[in-house]
């Protein structure tokens, strides 16, 4: 029988897990676990790896829009049933892979994802990839921007590069509604991350039944906020807090703590780019991604400025940048300096670090380009 | 029929990339919340600005996590968004699936939410968007009994771990990355379903460094593929390389021409250790000089394989910017064996002196990352019980600023001022 809220302990099961994941491997892969000996990528979104064994299989990569409905889950499962004897697994950046165990089935395979309208195949080598996302105004309630709105017209404008394999090195672009930053914002190639301009408002109304005010206090990276008196809207004095204007980023961690202090605004709110992070360990540390425009506007539904912007850079990198090197090591290699002239994005104060350890990001030595900006 | 006029979002109809919103308009002739979710975002759109309320606190029993509630602050106009609450369901390691598990979840979530789901959440969870409070228990009581799937986690906890493919299809796994995350997500189901740390916690799974589930920087605790020995080299591939019979990385660069293969140029010279040449056409690696960064390994996957005496490095304390800054893993520990057969022990060691320490000394929101820099890794790894090592610094600290602790001083620190004063008058 089902749940009966009368006795909810009765028949509850707890702490199973997730299913055991050998169950939904496809045979050729349970067969050949382990046993791997080289791969290549056939065509753009076409994967082939071999085993020691001589068996072979083929992958079929597909770009998904991550917030994806039930109907479109039992396509792929259409698409799995027919083709790959009901297998499919998701990437860790959101796309979708079907795999077969023979040349023969992969054009048949390809085809009918093409033809879906829903599934472009793509994804793999030295193009841009699906967006690592966030909820956005879909979901969450502290975001500065929305997150699948922008990836839609973002991806529409580099789709070129998801079924190609054109550029220097893969680029991995990521966004993130606000700086809370869940997902990879912070390590990525090219990062759109939602920020605010503008301090919290204090609800004097609420704040005392709904915050505890010292975890406020404490959520500030600046110490901008004090306790102090406040005065709610019958003229009554309340406990509440301050925040020093002055020291405030708009970060809204305070917010996150403290539903009486809301920060979004229209006007305020927008988007910054960040370049030049990675993750993986090939030739060069994994780096943090850098602010380079300190904000363009929230434009909806199609952001114009952003795209540009993601355009314009990943362009300028495509053409200058040298085998194998990703946008942060092009960047790095050629100075920031020459980075922003070449990639005509006006530099500004904005950009310069000063938040506890800023002073590493200085530049300590006479080892400089003359650039455009200095005149 | 739509419930809603939404003229900037069906802007974002056309474009070659799949729209949400076209597949939300599909949805929505099942299940009628769908209009409302469009047209909730549409006001959004024209308002730029969040309409969802501030938290929310729901769940099920027995547990501390798994559901973040979310309320509409536009009720009255969307009420099939009223409550929109999304549960985490647990993903399988590395998200494979049979049609049937999925189409199941699918027949759930039809009837007892919205429709809409992430495949999937940037933590790894499969993400259910959207269902009412009254639904919570239902449909946790079908995901055990029927389908066999626990929720993941939220809160101040372990959250959900999650790993790369590995062995599963990638030649370069240096340890079964699906049944490490499987194994540590069955042994701490406990601390991942009820919050008991002073924040949250996640574990990430790699099986090499090329890090494709990005563990170095998404995860408290990073486990990456590693070997000690040398790499192994197939001098007849190197070769076919070297004559264009092989593409460079597998085929990756094959949309540009980037002219012939050139070792020297594209293997060699970048290596960022220096440590490989050509003597005649055969290739040489002093390995005791390699940093194992996967480049050479990447560039020619027919001729170059990791080594076999493997294992995996532990680093620790990646987070976001809040609060003191984003962080990337520390290495904390070079090397352990990841072995199956011991229940991967080396591992659990580690993990739980680890939480030991954060769970009495983290403060209140506090990540271990922001712990470890407030108390210094030297006293961390004294917690870990590991020697300090070359390989723990990228370089020696350049202040002398240095803390001594008074037994490793002759004399100690009680010292008599007469005595000095004896010596050195004012
Ligand atoms: C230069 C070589 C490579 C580097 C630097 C690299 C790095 C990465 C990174 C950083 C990610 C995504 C993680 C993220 O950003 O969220 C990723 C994804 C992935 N990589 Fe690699 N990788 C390389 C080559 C390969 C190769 C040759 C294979 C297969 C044998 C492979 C298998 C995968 C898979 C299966 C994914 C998930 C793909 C997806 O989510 O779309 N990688 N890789
Ligand atoms: C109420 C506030 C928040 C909400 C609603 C929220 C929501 C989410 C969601 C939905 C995810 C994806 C979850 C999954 O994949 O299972 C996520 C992941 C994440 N969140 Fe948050 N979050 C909040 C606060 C924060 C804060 C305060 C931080 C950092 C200080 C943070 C950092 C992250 C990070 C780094 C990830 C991704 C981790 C990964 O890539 O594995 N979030 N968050
Ligand atoms: C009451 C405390 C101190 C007194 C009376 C004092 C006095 C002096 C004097 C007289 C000089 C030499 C100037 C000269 O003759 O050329 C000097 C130099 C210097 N002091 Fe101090 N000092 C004090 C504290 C400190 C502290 C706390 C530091 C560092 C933390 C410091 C760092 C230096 C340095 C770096 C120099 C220059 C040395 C050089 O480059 O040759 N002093 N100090
Ligand atoms: S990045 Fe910020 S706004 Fe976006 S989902 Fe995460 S917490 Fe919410
Ligand atoms: S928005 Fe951030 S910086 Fe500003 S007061 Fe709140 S916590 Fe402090
Ligand atoms: S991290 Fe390494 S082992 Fe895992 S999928 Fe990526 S390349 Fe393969
Ligand atoms: S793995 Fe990296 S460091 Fe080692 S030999 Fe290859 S390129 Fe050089």
């Amino acid at each position: 029988m089902g749940y009966d809220p009368q006795n909810p302990m009765k028949d509850r099961i707890t702490d199973i897990g997730p299913p055991h994941y050998e169950q939904f491997f496809p045979p050729v892969i349970k067969e050949n676990y382990g046993k791997w000996l080289y791969h290549e990528i056939l065509e753009p979104g076409v994967l082939k790896h071999v085993s020691e064994t001589g068996a072979e299989c083929y992958t079929v990569r597909i770009g998904s829009a991550r917030l994806i409905s039930t109907s479109l889950i039992n396509d792929y499962c259409d698409m799995a049933d027919k083709h790959c004897d009901g297998y499919l697994r998701f990437t860790t950046r959101n796309n979708v892979e079907f795999m077969v165990d023979s040349a023969d089935k992969v054009q048949a395979l390809v085809d009918d994802c093409n033809a879906h309208g829903m599934m472009p195949v793509g994804g793999t080598g030295a193009g841009v990839t699906n967006i690592v996302h966030t909820q956005g105004w879909v979901h969450c309630h502290t975001p500065a921007t929305d997150a699948s709105g922008v990836v839609k017209a973002v991806m529409d404008e580099l789709f070129d590069y998801f079924t190609s394999m054109t550029l220097p090195a893969q680029v991995r672009v990521a966004l993130a509604c606000c700086l809370n930053m869940c997902g990879a914002v912070h390590c990525s190639d090219i990062a759109i991350l939602g920020v605010h301009r503008k301090p919290p408002l204090i609800d004097n109304d609420t704040i005392t039944s709904v915050c505890e005010l010292p975890l406020a206090i404490a959520a500030c990276p600046l110490g901008a906020i004090k306790p102090a008196k406040g005065v709610n809207s019958k003229g009554e004095e309340v406990k509440s807090v301050t925040v020093n204007v002055d020291r405030c980023m708009f970060c809204g961690n305070c917010y996150t703590m403290c539903p009486s202090m809301p920060l979004a605004d229209p006007e305020g709110d927008g988007i910054a780019i960040l370049v030049g992070g990675k993750i993986s360990n090939s030739r060069s540390a994994p780096k943090f991604s850098k602010l380079v425009i300190p904000f363009l506007p929230n434009n909806p539904p199609r952001w114009p400025e952003t795209v540009e912007a993601v355009k314009n850079i990943l362009e300028v990198y495509a053409k200058d940048a040298m085998k194998y090197e990703r946008v942060g090591e092009w960047a790095e290699r050629i100075g920031w300096e020459k980075f922003f002239e070449k990639c005509n994005i006006p530099f500004t104060d904005k950009s310069i670090d000063d938040y506890r350890l800023a002073y590493d990001t200085w530049r300590t030595t006479t080892q400089f380009k003359f650039t455009s900006h200095i005149k | 029929m739509p419930k809603h006029d939404t003229p900037m979002l069906d802007q974002l109809e056309s474009g070659p990339w799949p729209s949400f919103v076209t597949d939300i308009k599909r949805q929505a002739a099942k299940n009628e919340a769908c209009w409302d979710i469009l047209g909730q975002l549409e006001l959004s759109y024209k308002d730029k600005i969040t309409h969802w309320k501030h938290g929310g606190i729901v769940g099920v029993f027995g547990y501390g996590g798994g559901i973040v509630g979310r309320y509409s602050d536009v009720a009255k106009k969307f009420p099939g968004v009223a409550h929109f609450h999304t549960v985490r369901v647990n993903q399988p390691s590395s998200k494979f699936y049979s049609s049937k598990i999925l189409r199941q979840i699918c027949d759930i979530w039809e009837r007892r939410g919205s429709g809409m789901t992430n495949m999937h959440g940037s933590t790894g969870d499969l993400v259910l968007l959207g269902t009412f409070t009254e639904q919570l228990e239902e449909i946790f009581y079908e995901l055990t009994h029927d389908v066999g799937v626990d929720l993941g986690g939220s809160g101040g906890n372990l959250r959900t771990p999650s790993c790369c493919l590995g062995k599963a299809r990638c030649e370069w796994s240096c340890y079964d990355t699906q049944a490490a995350c499987h194994d540590i997500t069955m042994t701490y189901q406990d601390e991942l379903h009820r919050p008991a740390f002073p924040y949250k916690f996640k574990i990430k799974f790699s099986g090499c460094p090329n890090d494709c589930v990005a563990a170095i920087a998404r995860s408290d605790l990073a486990v990456i593929g590693n070997w000690k020995d040398d790499i192994r080299i197939d001098q007849a591939a190197v070769k076919g390389y070297i004559n264009g019979e092989f593409p460079a990385n597998g085929g990756s660069y094959s949309g540009r021409d980037w002219g012939a293969f050139d070792i020297k140029a594209e293997v060699l010279d970048l290596c960022p250790t220096g440590c490989m040449w050509m003597e005649g056409d055969t290739l040489k690696i002093d390995d005791a000089e390699c940093t194992r960064c996967m480049h050479c390994i990447n560039v020619m996957p027919r001729a170059l394989r990791p080594g076999v005496e493997q294992g995996a490095t532990i680093l620790i304390g990646a987070k976001a910017p809040i609060l003191d800054g984003a962080q990337i893993a520390t290495m904390i520990v070079p090397f352990i064996k990841m072995d199956p057969e011991n229940d991967f022990e080396e591992l659990k060691d580690i993990i739980e002196k680890c939480w030991d320490w954060w769970m009495e000394e983290g403060k209140n929101r506090e990540r271990i990352g922001e712990s470890i820099q407030r108390i210094g890794l030297p006293t961390f790894l004294k917690v870990m019980e590991v020697e300090p090592l070359p390989q723990h610094v990228k370089e020696p600290r350049s202040n002398p600023y240095v803390f001594w602790k008074e037994e490793e001083v002759p004399g100690g620190f009680e010292r008599d001022l007469a005595e000095f004063r004896k010596r050195n008058p004012m």
